[in-house]
């Protein structure tokens, strides 16, 4: 007996957009099934993961801090992914984006003026997408494969942010540690409100993800990228550019990515040190395809994967679970997303072959 | 459709069901939060000791949630925050790298006390702990001088501050009472807990020819390393013993228990106040591992610089002590004072290797 799947003739509409949420159910079932095997109260457990961490606002604040950065990314991937290019580096766009935004407060901690953090920002973006322009290069130029490409630029980029940090970045009176200077007032983006520590690098991830929302909707553009992922002969008859979509693509993700990148040390951390991610870069890929590639999804999903960082946290000291119980929710709901995916679009073939097999099965 | 609406009605009715257990407790929270995991067998394991004997001894008034695997930086800042806002009326932060997050935090919440390992800013509600780890590295040091053939010891360090200069410093004064040509390498690892670099450091070292390892890192990755390469280590924070039972020549221990269990008594009685506390051996807050591995002659040396120390009669910086450059530091006879050490930035003579500037 082997297992085969099978493509079906028609893809039901009505659960290709129920799948994410089936997806989370199917999570938060297998969750409760792993805390029950831990001999912990499932209900509490779930409760404290998922719900506790939504009831304050400060809390939720930290929510908006987590999902900025993975909103801000994913929104770029997606163009990227629904154009059939495989931006995988984002982790690095991001770390990039991060140092060339630093630069001016790193330098001149000296240099007093509202302008600081415009231009930062800016910085942070052109640093991100010039070095997602490095794949895009290479791709068009030499035919690479962007997904190998992007993703070792990850760890050039990351090894390059600790050197800096150790070496020509580190701050004379920090005691040796491996971190620059605090920034001046000037350069820390700012709280948005006053409740808690939500900075406006939230409001940039929602500002991107609606305006590529109306780009993919209502605009030319829109309709280029998902031609040319469908088909680039088609795309070619229309008269796009594959060549002309590698470029707008990565450097659109990578510009976002690299804007995630200076808000993040800007906004939360303040300074800059060798570790300024926990993988927002990664986790923004599952976050780009439970979305369903749609950046308004992307919002929702967003949010989602961030409440599985607070969610482990508030677990751990409500009923002392460990905290790699987080990556493991993370895992799950990649799981079960692709899986659903797969089987709206397949359908699982029991094959016997022949009765001389089933006669000895 | 119907399975789907089905598994949402149980998972509702799941999360529905049990989430009224509010738990009507008066136990006073004295929370921890710590850096690594509590079964690194280092240092964090050593917080985790102290915080169970804590438990064991006033488990009655209160309980002790924490956090493990908290990096430094934002993360950091909002799990000290959520601590405090979940009823913590305490909250140990055990790494030097909490120092800046456990500062803003304790300004947002006066009423809610702090203490931060290792760290030098203290304010109304947060106070500070700390322990003379160079008491017991001086006499590793002397041990090592005993023990090594070749007269080179290796450090694995984690980061060029001043605590840690101090350690390095205490070990060779230690190391050259006993020979004064001993030398000490050094290689930063720049990482308080990482099994992987902290064992490539310890083969660098061992492949640079030096036959007995000592480390300022939290894993037994090192010790594992010397156990390999038959030579002599010392333990770090926990007593190391399990992971090199023919290699362990003693351990620094750290012994938070008493201490931990002392702050939270004055607290429940109204008397804790913010203190900067720095402790040494004679005050239970470190010891040392059983002396194995070793002939009696050096062991008899160990106890009883162990019980100078505690007496009082040694202080392991007493003069005459050149830094690294040759230039006099401490006169003879001059003790050096608690500020100093604390601010630690320069190497005494003999130690084989360059400050990171």
């Amino acid at each position: 007996m082997r297992i085969e799947l099978q493509k079906r003739a028609r893809v039901s509409t009505l659960f290709s957009v129920l799948s994410p949420l089936l997806a989370l159910v199917l999570t938060l079932i297998g969750g409760a099934i792993l805390f029950w095997a831990l001999g912990k109260n499932p209900g509490s457990a779930l409760y404290s993961f998922f719900i506790e961490p939504l009831l304050e606002v400060w809390s939720l604040h930290e929510l908006a801090v987590k999902a900025a950065p993975l909103i801000l990314i994913a929104v770029g991937l997606s163009i990227c992914y629904r154009s059939n290019n495989w931006n995988i580096g984002a982790e690095g766009q991001f770390t990039i984006g991060a140092i060339t935004g630093s630069i001016l407060p790193v330098l001149y901690p000296e240099w007093h003026s509202p302008m600081i953090l415009p231009l930062m920002l800016l910085m942070g973006i052109a640093g991100g997408a010039l070095y997602a322009g490095i794949p895009a290069l290479l791709k068009t130029r030499f035919n690479t494969n962007e997904i190998l490409t992007s993703l070792m630029l990850v760890y050039i980029a990351q090894l390059f942010l600790d050197w800096l940090v150790r070496g020509p970045w580190r701050d004379p009176q920090g005691y040796n540690f491996p971190q620059t200077k605090s920034f001046q007032i000037e350069a820390v983006l700012p709280e948005m409100l006053a409740s808690g520590r939500a900075h406006w690098g939230f409001a940039f991830a929602i500002i991107a993800a609606v305006a590529l929302w109306f780009m993919m909707r209502f605009m030319l553009k829109g309709f280029e990228v998902q031609v040319l992922g469908q088909s680039e002969r088609a795309g070619r008859f229309a008269g796009f550019s594959a060549r002309r979509m590698v470029w707008f693509s990565m450097l659109v993700s990578g510009g976002l990515a690299g804007l995630a990148g200076i808000s993040e040390v800007s906004g939360s951390i303040g300074h800059v040190q060798p570790s300024i991610s926990p993988g927002y870069g990664f986790t923004a890929i599952i976050v780009a395809f439970l979305g369903r590639l749609n950046p308004l999804g992307i919002i929702a999903s967003g949010l989602v994967l961030a409440l599985t960082y607070l969610g482990g946290e508030a677990a751990q000291l409500s009923i002392g679970i460990s905290d790699k119980v987080s990556r493991v929710f993370q895992g799950l709901l990649l799981f079960f997303v692709l899986s659903c995916d797969t089987l709206i679009h397949y359908r699982i073939r029991l094959i016997f072959a022949g009765s001389q097999a089933e006669a000895k099965g | 459709m119907k399975k789907l609406i089905i598994a949402l009605a149980a998972s509702a009715a799941l999360l529905g069901g049990f989430s009224t257990g509010a738990q009507a407790q008066e136990k006073k929270k004295v929370c921890f939060i710590y850096v690594g995991s509590k079964t690194d067998g280092g240092w964090t394991q050593a917080h985790d000791r102290g915080r169970i004997e804590l438990e064991k001894a006033l488990g009655d008034k209160i309980e002790t949630p924490f956090l493990e695997s908290v990096p430094e930086g934002p993360d950091a800042e909002r799990a000290i925050e959520r601590m405090a806002r979940s009823g913590c009326a305490i909250v140990y932060t055990t790494s030097f790298g909490f120092m800046d997050a456990t500062v803003k935090v304790a300004a947002k919440f006066p009423d809610v006390k702090f203490e931060h390992a290792t760290g030098f800013k203290a304010g109304p509600n947060l106070a500070t702990y700390n322990s003379r780890f160079y008491e017991g590295r001086y006499i590793q040091g002397q041990i090592a001088a005993k023990m090594s053939k070749k007269g080179v010891a290796g450090y694995i360090a984690s980061f060029p501050i001043p605590e840690v200069v101090m350690g390095i410093n205490a070990f060779e004064l230690g190391a050259k009472s006993v020979n004064p040509d001993f030398k000490l390498k050094v290689v930063w690892a720049n990482t308080w807990f990482d099994p992987g670099k902290e064992a490539d450091a310890a083969k660098a070292l061992v492949d640079q020819g030096v036959d007995i390892l000592t480390q300022h890192t939290d894993t037994t990755a090192p010790m594992q390393v010397a156990a390999e390469r038959g030579i002599f280590a010392f333990g770090q924070a926990s007593d190391m013993i399990a992971a090199g039972p023919k290699t362990q020549l003693t351990a620094i221990v750290d012994t938070w228990g008493a201490y931990y269990i002392k702050r939270t008594k004055a607290l429940l009685d109204g008397s804790w106040k913010s203190e900067q506390i720095w402790d040494g051996l004679k005050d239970g807050i470190l010891t040392m591992a059983p002396y194995t591995n070793m002939p009696d002659d050096v062991k008899a040396m160990a106890e009883e610089t162990e019980a100078k120390i505690k007496s009082g009669e040694l202080h392991p910086f007493t003069g005459p002590i050149n830094k690294q450059d040759g230039s006099e530091w401490l006169k003879a006879g001059e003790k050096a004072e608690d500020g100093v050490l604390l601010g630690m930035n320069f190497y005494i003579q003999g130690v084989d290797d360059k400050l990171p500037k």
